[in-house]
């Protein structure tokens, strides 16, 4: 903004009557710089999509020549096996995959029931605070959310609830499986848990706004029918904005699928499938986070490969969020 | 009481109390994170973490004063980079592309940019930029952050922007005024406390920004200014010192969080009360 100011300065005044052609010229060389220095601007935003994609085609292609097809069902992943190297991305993506279920299977449903408290019951002096509250821990940055779940909380499930889950639904058939021990500091249950805390706020948070797009009328009128505070938001809240609330929890699902730091330090970084939640696993962005800086030739380029099906599968996944989202800001317009 | 009116005041006496629990449980949650951070964190808090930097393995001695130089460095040149770009693409997306079907397409793919994973912009930078230069820099931490930065202008400037009354424009323009000096001495000066707020937002959320720094800015453990070798950074200093085994160097960490922590909720604090109240996601 500076720097336009001071090029506006430099422009001649264009009251006095002889100068007017040249001011004039100076004004229209002016909008015509100024109006092309905003759309390459923008155009910039185009660059850094295609930039994205090209550099991580390129980066992957010697990946995919290698491995082809097979490197989404292998699930052994050896970089440095001789004479050749074996590479898999199974592993990655159960691991993100899985982690993100379990985080939106926690997330979602506490993320609206905070929202509907914040809309709905809370006392009016502290919706205020507590709508602040959320929405600055939704800016505090992943890494600190990480550092907590594998200082604090990893020790403490390792602790307390796995040992709990695994004596109770052990003994039990195909559950006992998903629950085998033995507890760990480091897995894929942990990792999800952390995951569930970060976005928790987010979710809230876009609830909250969507939430407010309703119309007080219709809240108000249901109210005076007699409906109870569940059957409004049941019956007026969630059908009003079902979009955005699906677009809301899919951007939120973006975030937890590309999530790196939050889930690094916790998830134990295995790449073998065992099928027990508390067993470690790992995330497409943990094992790139994990091995990229030491990696070089072939085992670089599946990890870029793996970056790409990550892409990919969040923009899919983003996409549809801003649809869905887009649609009620429609509907509210309308 | 009719047992229709029983059952609806049972349910709704079940869902109630649920959000009470949900919000009861999710706040504490929270406050427990900051709560073990302020703990732990305020425990190591002292001068030498200011003038000291980082120390070798195994001794007990030394701070964080290179990597808080550098993380400065490597955000503000983020943001000096990354908040013009940001702000001109937004000036074109609200002033001249409104009714342009090529906006809608950039407004969309920004929309993406905006929520992308943050490791995948680390990759792009080092693809385009670590490796034509030959080695990590803090110059490629620095662009990384900036590619963050421009969709989170781009997005609260357009919307600033198109909070402000046309009739401005109108008036201004009736006075003869060139449509790029409408732009630049009303518009911008009608939305400057909301697209002030969004280049702290943009500032807040980098700041902390850990995944796109680990394969750009790398880490220095040696005092450097030099923006073209590794750059030491608090973001990737943590991710270090928290899985090494010894104890110093874990509370270093937990003090370099807070400082990050802390840092983040000032400028997301003063992006609120600049703009008066929340203005974008």
């Amino acid at each position: 903004m500076m720097t336009m100011a001071v090029a506006a300065e430099n422009l001649p005044e264009a009251t006095p009557a002889a100068n007017r052609a040249s001011a004039l010229g100076g004004f229209r060389r002016s909008d015509t710089l100024f109006y092309w220095a905003t759309r390459l601007a923008a155009l910039t935003v185009l660059a850094l999509l295609g930039g994205i994609i090209i550099s991580l085609v390129i980066g992957a292609l010697p990946a995919l020549r290698e491995f082809g097809f097979s490197f989404l069902t292998t699930q052994r992943w050896a970089p440095q096996l001789e004479p050749t190297p074996v590479m898999g991305a199974l592993g990655p993506i159960y691991g993100t995959l899985l982690s993100s279920f379990i985080a939106m299977l926690i997330a979602v449903p506490v993320g609206l029931g905070i929202a509907i408290f914040l809309t709905e019951l809370c006392p009016m002096k502290l919706r205020r605070p507590i709508a602040l509250a959320i929405e600055l821990l939704a800016g505090i940055p992943s890494i600190i959310y990480g550092m907590w779940g594998f200082f604090v909380l990893g020790p403490f499930l390792a602790d307390t609830f796995q040992p709990f889950m695994i004596a109770t639904f052990g003994a039990i058939p195909y559950l006992g499986a998903v629950f085998a021990g033995p507890p760990s500091q480091l897995s894929l249950f942990n990792a999800s848990l952390v995951l569930a805390i970060m976005i928790l706020p987010f979710i809230t948070a876009i609830s909250c706004d969507v939430f407010a797009t309703v119309p007080p009328v219709l809240k108000e009128a249901a109210y005076g029918v007699g409906c109870t505070t569940w059957e409004v938001v049941r019956r007026v809240v969630i059908p009003h904005t079902r979009v955005g609330v699906i677009g809301g929890v899919m951007l939120a699902l973006g975030r937890a699928l590309g999530e790196t730091m939050a889930v690094t330090f916790i998830i134990g970084n295995s790449f073998k499938i065992t099928g027990s939640i508390f067993s470690p696993g790992t995330t497409i962005s943990a094992a790139i986070a994990s091995e990229f800086a030491e990696s070089a030739d072939l085992h670089q380029s599946g990890l870029i490969l793996l970056g790409l099906l990550l892409f990919v599968l969040t923009f899919v996944v983003l996409a549809a969020a801003r649809i869905m989202l887009a649609r009620l800001e429609r509907k509210q317009g309308n | 009481m009719n047992p229709i009116y029983a059952s609806r005041r049972r349910s709704d006496l079940i869902i109630r109390t649920l959000c009470w629990v949900a919000a009861g449980v999710g706040l504490t949650w929270l406050t427990l994170i900051l709560f073990s951070l302020l703990w732990n964190g305020l425990a190591g808090l002292n001068v030498t973490l200011f003038t000291q930097s980082t120390p070798p393995p195994g001794a007990e001695t030394g701070g964080l004063a290179n990597a808080i130089v550098g993380s400065i460095m490597l955000t503000s040149l983020g943001v000096a980079i990354g908040a013009p770009l940001g702000l001109l693409a937004g000036t074109w997306l609200a002033e001249y592309g409104r009714h342009d079907r090529l906006a809608d397409v950039i407004r969309f793919i920004n929309d993406i940019l905006l929520s992308a994973p943050s490791i995948i912009i680390g990759l792009f930078v080092y693809g385009f930029i670590v490796v034509p230069l030959g080695g990590f820099s803090g110059l490629a931490g620095a662009v990384a952050l900036a590619v963050i930065v421009i969709p989170v202008v781009v997005r609260t400037t357009e919307n600033m922007l198109t909070l402000v009354p046309n009739t401005l424009r109108e008036a201004a323009s009736a006075l003869g005024m060139p449509r790029s000096l409408v732009i630049r001495r009303v518009a911008y000066r009608a939305a400057r406390a909301g697209i002030i707020t969004g280049i702290l937002l943009a500032t807040a959320r980098v700041a902390g920004e850990t995944a796109p720094l680990l394969f750009t800015a790398l880490s220095n453990q040696f005092w450097s200014l030099d923006l073209f070798r590794p750059l030491a950074n608090l973001p990737v200093t943590i991710n270090n010192f928290v899985q090494s085994p010894y104890a110093y160097w874990k509370q270093l960490a937990w003090s370099g969080a807070l400082l990050i922590t802390l840092a983040v909720l000032a400028l997301n604090i003063a992006a609120r009360l600049i703009g008066g109240e929340r203005t974008s996601k």
